[in-house]
């Protein structure tokens, strides 16, 4: 069996699968349950600075948006950081410390932009024993209001100076945990490393309202008649993340600052995928709150198979293994020509890939009278649509012209070579360029 | 307690009160809200569905699924409706398995097809409930239509013509309308009276009188029908019970299927409704099938379905021969009835058994019966109907008869599969031909 045991900016932890900052984590009682059930580590829900603590709204924290069988795809919270004593959670994370040394324990912090604060509950965490800290930048509603949260991580000067306060005060490593309601995710990594930070993590939730009771006419979840937008994570926000993570480990100047990927993680194949892409572990929430925390069982024994099957003896064979593949548009080979194929014996004839392709599409698809859907060569520009909306498992899949063939849509021969837009004839930057 | 199913002879109360009420609840109880949803989820919404060409009405099935699944069954009802009037009694009776969901191509994917008859009835159900009838009558036209049966194909005949302004009178020979669906199908296929409420929603159009107790041949002619309306549309059905042609058929215990399933749907109190300990159905129809399940319901011991050929000859739908083998029905083919044994009353039926091509082979059996069911196909009656084709009336185009003014449809006309479905696509059809034509 492949050894999931990962170290991740100096923290072991006998699995990446960590437990994100967040409902999940606010009390001694479930970090233990969680820790039993075999993750790997826990980064504490945000603490913030010693006094009374905030307070929550006492109707609906959640919202939710659904697929078949009420299957959760997303969940949007406008919940804050932790509304319990400091000290108390302190003496919670200290005990749990102790009786769990191999697991990860991270203190996610969010106090006032001013050093002294910062300096304050450094001290204070350090004495619970925690693996290293994590900076909340990034809850985009209620804290971001008083100046905290996603109000401080949408700033990179900001980020920046919080983060070098943070590796002055403490010795523990810092993870700046980033919000993706931003345009350019590479520019607040960029102040963050540049202020010392040891990782980044993402992302953060995104703002959204997940639905609009049409009888109150009110934003879900529903206060009061109103609502507020709140931070919208699982299923449904694992493609931005992705790209995201994918743009911090591609990006030149970031290369090799540790990544933690958060966003969707529902399955070991979600984690496999952000691993891929450079994270060195991944932080789950939605899926636990939807499933429970037994899920990792699931993720340990997947990733570990799926490394077995690959030939992967660590964890670092998988990260950042798909990094170099992902590139811009414009290095995108216009020599690989491929065309949707239809496998007359795995179709249904449902018709979707001719509805598709006739309405919304290249007129492609031919329907004959007896419901026999073929891919009109000459017309197919190879979009994917069809693949895409075919419900037949590997029934339409796109196959590749072999190199002398010709495209009968173009009437041009394929060729082998690589030829990417930026050499390509009709581009009118090439002259420009050279 | 004081018969039981052993008791020999036809006699009632054969089981305990509180079984009646279990074996005649709802066969397929309507699926709850969730439950309709994730079933109308599976739909592809596939393009030019074939379920659509499948069904003999043309429902816009992955449409009103659609409006099903998006929250909206009141919709989806009306996209049901406007199609089929009597969308909730097909929903209930319709063989969906060898029609729409036959067609559907997940039953080609997977053999499990999107539940389209439960779903049409989640529908309907939930726009009856709600008591709103979608439609409108037109301006009035002035023109005064008979429709001479009160049953599938009278009733959707009526309402497209009241709904194109036309004045309609709806005459049966029965007590109450609503023909094979009021008398003619499994109780637990149409639970709680819903023939009736169904008849009584699909009136709210307005517009269509109803007189009961009116049987052409018996209290009227259909010349006198022709002189006193505008057009008129038979939708009489088949009156007529074919006969085994065996002697002593008149002997005590032997009945008509049809018969027996329409005094069991008008009785009020099943326990009063007397059955045979050993009932023998002849006959491989839904008929036979409903008489045969219903008796085995009642108490009887042992219930056996002959039919004359093999099963794949049987009309009944393979799913109607499990419904049957599961009630405990044994099904036996390639049978025919040859002698009635029995001193007044019948005490044994006797049987030759006969190839494929109806061969009789010479080996016999004989099976303990003090009650037979006859369900081997009804006939036309009538006097003065229009030229017959073969048994029934000859039609073209939309139900245009050989006489002028007169259409027909449902059972009594060539064509179609004597389904309830069937029925309403042709009184629909025939309406709008007889609108065509009275206000062309």
């Amino acid at each position: 069996m492949a050894n999931l045991e990962t170290t991740f900016v100096g923290i072991k932890s006998p699995n990446p699968f960590w437990l994100a900052s967040a409902p999940p984590t606010d009390k001694e009682y479930n970090v233990r349950r969680a820790f039993e059930a075999g993750w790997g580590g826990v980064v504490w829900k945000t603490l913030g600075e010693d006094g009374p603590p905030v307070v929550n709204v006492n109707g609906p924290r959640y919202g939710a948006i659904w697929g078949a069988d009420r299957r959760l795809l997303g969940l949007n919270n406008i919940e804050l950081i932790t509304d319990r004593p400091l000290q108390t959670n302190l003496d919670e994370m200290t005990r749990v410390k102790r009786d769990y040394p191999d697991r990860a324990l991270i203190a996610s912090l969010m106090v006032p932009v001013n050093e002294d604060s910062w300096k304050a509950i450094l001290e204070r965490v350090l004495e619970t024993g925690c693996d290293g800290v994590e900076l909340n930048f990034g809850c985009p509603h209620g804290m971001s209001e008083r100046g905290m949260g996603s109000a401080v991580g949408q700033v990179p000067e900001y980020v920046q100076q919080v983060t070098e306060w943070c590796k002055k005060h403490s010795d523990l490593p810092v993870i700046v945990k980033l919000t993706p309601n931003i345009a350019d995710i590479r520019k607040p990594a960029q102040a963050a490393k540049e202020g010392g930070a040891d990782a980044v993590s993402l992302i953060n939730t995104i703002n959204s309202i997940t639905s609009v009771d049409l009888d109150l006419f009110s934003p879900e979840p529903m206060i009061d008649g109103q609502g507020a937008h709140g931070g919208y994570c699982g299923p449904a926000v694992k493609p931005i993340a992705l790209n995201m993570v994918a743009e911090i480990a591609r990006d030149p100047g970031l290369r090799g600052l540790p990544i933690s990927g958060i966003g969707g993680v529902t399955t070991w194949r979600d984690a496999a995928e952000f691993m891929a892409l450079g994270a060195g572990n991944v932080q789950v929430c939605t899926a636990a709150m939807t499933y429970g925390f037994k899920i990792v069982q699931e993720m340990i024994s997947g990733l570990s198979q799926y490394m077995d099957e690959k030939g992967f003896a660590s964890i670092d064979d998988l990260v950042g293994r798909a990094v170099p593949n992902v590139v811009n548009w414009q290095d995108l080979n216009l020599n690989y020509v491929t065309k949707a194929r239809i496998d007359q014996e795995a179709c249904i004839k449902c018709g979707r890939c001719y509805a598709a392709c006739e309405d919304t599409s290249h007129q492609a698809i031919s329907m004959s009278e007896d419901r026999v859907f073929e891919v009109i060569d000459a017309e197919c520009v190879a979009c994917n649509l069809c693949v895409n909306v075919c419900p037949v498992d590997s029934c339409i899949t796109m196959e590749r012209l072999a190199a002398g063939e010709v495209d009968p849509r173009t009437g041009l021969t394929v060729s082998d070579s690589y030829a990417n837009w930026t050499t390509h004839p009709n581009n009118p930057m090439k002259c420009a360029a050279e | 307690m004081s018969d039981t199913s052993l008791t020999p002879g036809i006699v009632a109360g054969r089981l305990d009160p509180k079984a009646y009420t279990e074996n005649f609840s709802d066969l397929h109880p309507r699926l709850e809200g969730h439950e309709a949803r994730v079933a109308a989820d599976r739909c592809y919404f596939c393009h030019d569905a074939p379920c659509i060409a499948a069904c003999p009405t043309e429902i816009d099935i992955p449409l009103f699924i659609r409006q099903i699944a998006t929250g909206t069954p009141e919709a989806a009802a009306e996209t049901i409706l406007s199609q089929n009037i009597l969308g909730g009694m097909c929903a209930r009776v319709c063989p969906t398995e060898t029609l729409c969901e036959q067609a559907c191509v997940r039953e080609a994917a997977e053999g499990k097809p999107v539940l389209i008859g439960q779903l049409q009835r989640y529908a309907t159900d939930t726009l009856m409930e709600a008591g709103t009838h979608p439609f409108t009558r037109a301006a009035p036209t002035g023109k005064r239509i008979a429709v001479v049966g009160a049953g599938p194909a009278g009733l959707a005949c009526a309402h497209r013509l009241a709904m194109k302004g036309h004045d309609v009178t709806m005459y049966d020979g029965r007590d109450k309308p609503g023909g094979l669906n009021e008398y003619g199908i499994a109780a637990y296929k149409t639970v709680e009276g819903f023939a009736e409420r169904e008849v009584e929603w699909l009136l709210k159009i307005g517009g269509i009188t109803v007189e009961t107790g009116k049987r052409l041949g018996r209290d009227m002619t259909l010349a006198e029908m022709r002189g006193a309306h505008d057009a008129v549309f038979l939708g009489i059905g088949l009156g007529g019970v074919n006969a085994l042609g065996l002697e002593a058929e008149d002997k005590d215990g032997i009945a008509n299927a049809v018969d027996f399933i329409a005094e069991l749907r008008q009785t009020g109190d099943l326990a009063s409704l007397p059955v045979g300990r050993d009932v023998v159905v002849i006959g491989g129809g839904m008929t036979a099938v409903d008489a045969a399940v219903q008796a085995k319901l009642l108490g009887a011991l042992n219930v056996s379905l002959v039919y004359r050929r093999g099963r794949d000859r049987m009309n009944a739908s393979p799913y109607e021969q499990d419904l049957a083998a599961s009630k405990g029905v044994r099904i036996i083919t390639n049978a025919q009835p040859v002698a009635i044994h029995g001193n007044g009353a019948v005490r044994e039926i006797e049987f030759e058994y006969t190839d494929n091509d109806l061969t009789p082979t010479g080996q016999t059996f004989r099976l303990a019966a003090d009650q037979v069911f006859k369900a081997i196909g009804q006939t036309l009656e009538g006097g003065d109907l229009p030229d017959l084709e073969g048994r029934k009336i000859k039609v073209s185009g939309a139900g245009r008869t050989s006489l002028d003014g007169v259409w027909a449809g449902g059972d009594c006309a060539v064509g179609g599969d004597d389904l309830t479905v069937t029925a309403v696509a042709q009184g629909r059809d025939a309406a709008e031909d007889i609108h065509a034509s009275l206000m062309g």
